[in-house]
């Protein structure tokens, strides 16, 4: 199988996945809920990255999938640092 | 050969991350989906940068691929741990099927720290004659 049949079919995937994490997104029904779900888009992101790199042959997009992997483990902790500090209940989100 | 098995990877990878946002949208508790998507999601990623790593096979994307690899192993399980420890004090409820939760009473719900019945005894009071 060529790789560009693969990468569409692989985006295919991908976008069912994002409109899944989403739908956790949007119903929640938690606050953390919703951090898992954001997590969840940030690391399809960066498969999505990746993928796009294989369909385009660029290989640079490989470094913007090293970023963004970077960046979303500190949101997820920032986001987990101050559920656990607020001392809200999960009702009130 | 490498591009058979770059596409078989992208493939696999992809429905590893599928799978993921499947568990995450359908366990019924939080804990479940940290599960879904912690252990899912990385195996995706993983199988993705593998098959980026065998597409162009130079060294500078292998390195690249292998440090987004090794960088999400380390970090998936400490997100996940982090936001379900802070989860846990900010008791979002389990499932109702939950038969056991071994760390009720174990925390200390004002100092987050682990007290309770299993934790040493306070420290006794000071001696009179010292003082």
């Amino acid at each position: 199988m060529s790789i560009a049949a693969a990468s569409n079919v692989a985006f295919g995937l991908l976008i069912v996945a994002f409109l899944l994490a989403f739908a956790r997104l949007v119903r929640g029904p938690s606050l953390p809920d919703r951090v898992v779900a954001l997590d969840l888009m940030a690391t399809l992101a960066v498969g999505f990255i990746a993928t796009y790199a294989l369909a385009t042959g660029e290989p640079l997009y490989v470094d913007l999938a090293l970023v963004l992997a970077l960046v979303a483990f500190l949101g997820t902790v920032a986001f987990a640092h101050y559920i656990e500090k607020g001392g809200r209940s999960w009702r009130r989100t | 050969m490498a591009e058979n098995l770059s596409a078989l990877a992208m493939l696999i990878g992809a429905g590893f991350m599928l799978i993921a946002a499947l568990g995450v949208l359908r366990f019924p508790d939080l804990f479940m989906r940290l599960h879904a998507s912690t252990k899912s999601a990385t195996l995706g990623v993983g199988f993705l940068m593998v098959a980026a790593a065998l597409e162009f096979q130079t060294l500078t994307i292998v390195a690249r691929a292998a440090a987004v690899v090794v960088f999400l192993f380390l970090t998936a399980p400490v997100g996940a741990h982090v936001l379900g420890r802070a989860a846990y004090f900010a008791r979002v409820p389990l499932w109702e099927g939950t038969l056991s939760d071994e760390l009720h009473g174990h925390y200390d719900p004002a100092t987050h720290a682990l007290a309770g019945p299993e934790a040493p005894p306070a420290p006794e009071p000071d001696d009179p004659d010292d003082a």
